[in-house]
């Protein structure tokens, strides 16, 4: 009985840091969509394109990390902003279906350009934590899930109270509350959005550093991670910051513990599909989510 | 001589062809499909069939995406489901080609059916994350039903049999594949000249209006599904058949943005936008693999890197078009059409 109240623990522990990083990823996206009504359909691309360029930064550059991470998010940013400015802008007010294909197209360009540049063989990313084992309780636990997890939660709160006091982030929330009045009001509309992105690529480079961390290697497995962003929002609300927070746990820790029991009985994979079971039925039940603003709209 | 487009009647508006040119041209091209298996060879014949697959899987997702506006991303799970239905018929229940095919396609638009059940609820952006979550699961009901699928090992199909002749060689699946095009594309075309095809058009432009004037949104939205995934079970019991053996791999979420990619380049709402972007999409790859084979002998390494960037490629012309020719490639041809018919006194 003891043994599996420690498999339970044990699977919720690593759901929770895995949940982690797909609350970064549900960040970014709900911050572009709450800005900009940009639905990106590539953030796994992005989790991919940080994960790389700091593998890229840190082993053959050889790098010291002081120098390699901010280059990293530098480069990230950058990416944010050929991306907002280059694709997206040109794009305002055209329908949805043009807006989801540009980021596909996005998407695809972005992971062309890592294989052409990197190839696709794994490759063995940095180790940044001692992989010794350490026991909470009678649990034990990764170092690497452990600060991920903590890096997540200081993240958080860091998004938490730039959004709650300071004036850029004032700003963002007024333009994803009524960009007419915003822009009236004199926010920059346009800065919010370009920013908007930037920090989603830097959120999303986060993700991609840890998660290669965690896996201790980056290939292009890594972006198909990123759609599980969806059922992330869903869950959470579309245009729910908190909600991106708790949904990338909940979906974390579901996934676990759905494949942790039900592998054996179904044969395995349940960890790749029960995130998005949960997605239709919460699209049917309530499509807003558990935070998310309700619109009613009857066809 | 006609100038313009001066019509007087409805009949005349509603003309599938203008003038006798465009009768002829399709004609000729009919024609010229019949005899190109005894000139092609083998490689261009596979990639023919490729191009008719994708011409049909086409012309379904642009009824359901380009007319009536209801976007999926599911589409590769309908292909799926249309490629293992036949395989399945014909293997394990060993019903003859030509039942299996359509029932497969029956079965398909069944489960569209299905599958279009939350566009009831849902529009637009949460349509487009409800199939694609719809397509994970369904491949995931692939590998895993490995009772009926064979899982990741792969399902051999049989070669279809017409008539007591083995349909085994390319060019005996390039008439099949083509004779299914054509009668595909016709009905099409023809649809939107009904009063089902005006009504998805209805619903696409304003599904609320539509419903004000006597659209049942109920019905025309699970029919646009139903007839869209019908073409999609086509396709893919013609890619069972083409390709003869079939892996969960083949049909990967990157193919449904393949086959959106192919509206979108071809032009969203419109029949010769789908056969446009179905031609475009199957040729790139082929003409970035004929550009790296003719420089591998400048650049040795020329064969890994333009394989890769075949992506980029793609990406870009995506992205490009969106940009600067939203409805893609067939209004390039009506462009260029007008220019030659009223050549040399365009004013």
């Amino acid at each position: 009985m003891a043994d599996q109240g420690v498999f339970m623990l044990q699977l919720v522990i690593t759901g929770v840091a895995v949940g982690g990083v797909y609350s970064l990823m549900a960040l970014g996206f709900v911050l572009i969509f709450k800005a900009s009504s940009v639905v990106n359909f590539g953030p796994g691309e992005l989790v991919l394109f940080g994960a790389y360029v700091s593998w890229a930064t840190i082993l053959p550059m050889q790098l010291p990390l002081y120098v390699a991470l901010p280059l990293t998010f530098g480069i990230a940013i950058l990416l944010g902003l050929v991306i907002e400015r280059g694709v997206l802008r040109p794009l305002i007010g055209e329908p949805i279906i043009s807006v989801i294909m540009v980021t596909f197209g996005v998407a695809s360009v972005i992971r062309g350009f890592l294989n052409m540049t990197w190839g696709s063989d794994t490759r063995p990313f940095p180790v940044l934590f001692s992989p010794e084992p350490f026991h909470l309780g009678p649990v034990p636990v990764s170092p690497v899930h452990l600060w991920s997890f903590v890096g997540v939660l200081v993240l958080l709160a860091a998004f938490s109270l730039f959004f709650k006091f300071s004036l850029t982030g004032m700003a963002m929330r007024a333009t994803a509350d009524n960009q007419q009045v915003a822009q009236s009001l004199g926010v920059s509309v346009k800065r919010v959005f370009a920013l908007s992105w930037c920090i989603a690529t830097v959120v999303s480079t986060l993700g991609g550093i840890i998660l290669g961390s965690v896996r201790g290697g980056v290939d292009f497995s890594l972006a198909d991670l990123g759609l599980k962003v969806f059922p992330v929002v869903i869950l959470g609300g579309l245009d729910s910051v908190a909600g991106a927070i708790i949904g990338g746990v909940l979906i974390g820790v579901l996934e676990n513990l759905s494949g942790g029991y039900l592998d054996p009985v179904l044969g395995g994979g349940v960890k790749e599909v029960a995130p998005f079971v949960v997605l239709v039925i919460i699209l049917m039940l309530r499509p807003y989510g558990l935070f998310g603003k309700v619109e009613i709209e009857r066809v | 001589m006609q100038s313009g487009g001066f019509r007087t009647s409805y009949r005349a508006d509603e003309r599938i062809f203008d003038t006798v040119v465009p009768i002829v041209g399709v004609v000729a091209l009919i024609v010229a499909l019949a005899v190109t298996p005894r000139f092609a060879t083998t490689y261009w014949l596979d990639v023919l069939n490729r191009i008719g697959i994708a011409i049909i899987g086409a012309l379904g997702l642009n009824i359901l995406v380009g007319y009536t506006g209801q976007i999926s991303i599911g589409h590769a799970a309908f292909l799926a489901v249309g490629a293992y239905s036949t395989a399945i018929l014909e293997a394990n229940a060993g019903l003859p080609f030509y039942l299996a095919l359509p029932l497969a396609a029956v079965i398909t638009s069944g489960f569209g059916l299905v599958f279009g059940i939350p566009s009831l609820r849902l529009r637009g952006l949460y349509l487009a994350i409800a199939t694609l979550a719809a397509h994970f699961i369904t491949t995931y009901g692939i590998v895993h039903w490995e009772s009926l699928t064979k899982g990741v090992l792969g399902m051999m199909v049989p070669p279809a049999t017409v008539f007591g002749l083995p349909l085994d060689s390319d060019a005996r699946v390039f008439y099949l594949i083509f004779a299914l095009v054509v009668p595909a594309t016709f009905f099409a075309k023809n649809l939107f000249r009904t009063r089902v095809g005006r009504a998805f058009i209805a619903i696409r432009d304003r599904d609320v209006a539509a419903g004000v004037m006597g659209v049942s949104l109920y019905h025309y939205k699970l029919l646009a599904f139903v007839l869209s995934s019908f073409y999609a079970g086509l396709a893919g019991g013609l890619m069972a058949h083409h390709s003869r053996i079939l892996f969960p791999d083949a049909f990967t979420l990157l193919v449904a943005i393949d086959y959106l990619a192919m509206i979108i380049i071809g032009g969203l709402g419109s029949i010769l936008g789908a056969i446009f972007g179905a031609v475009f999409m199957t040729l790139l790859p082929e003409v970035l693999k004929l550009g790296a084979t003719s420089l591998t002998g400048v650049y040795p390494n020329a064969f890994g890197v333009i394989a890769s960037t075949r992506d980029i490629v793609f990406g870009l012309a995506v992205i490009l078009f969106l940009m600067y020719e939203p409805q893609g490639l067939a209004r390039i041809w009506l462009r260029v059409r007008g220019y030659w018919k009223l050549w040399p006194y365009a004013y």
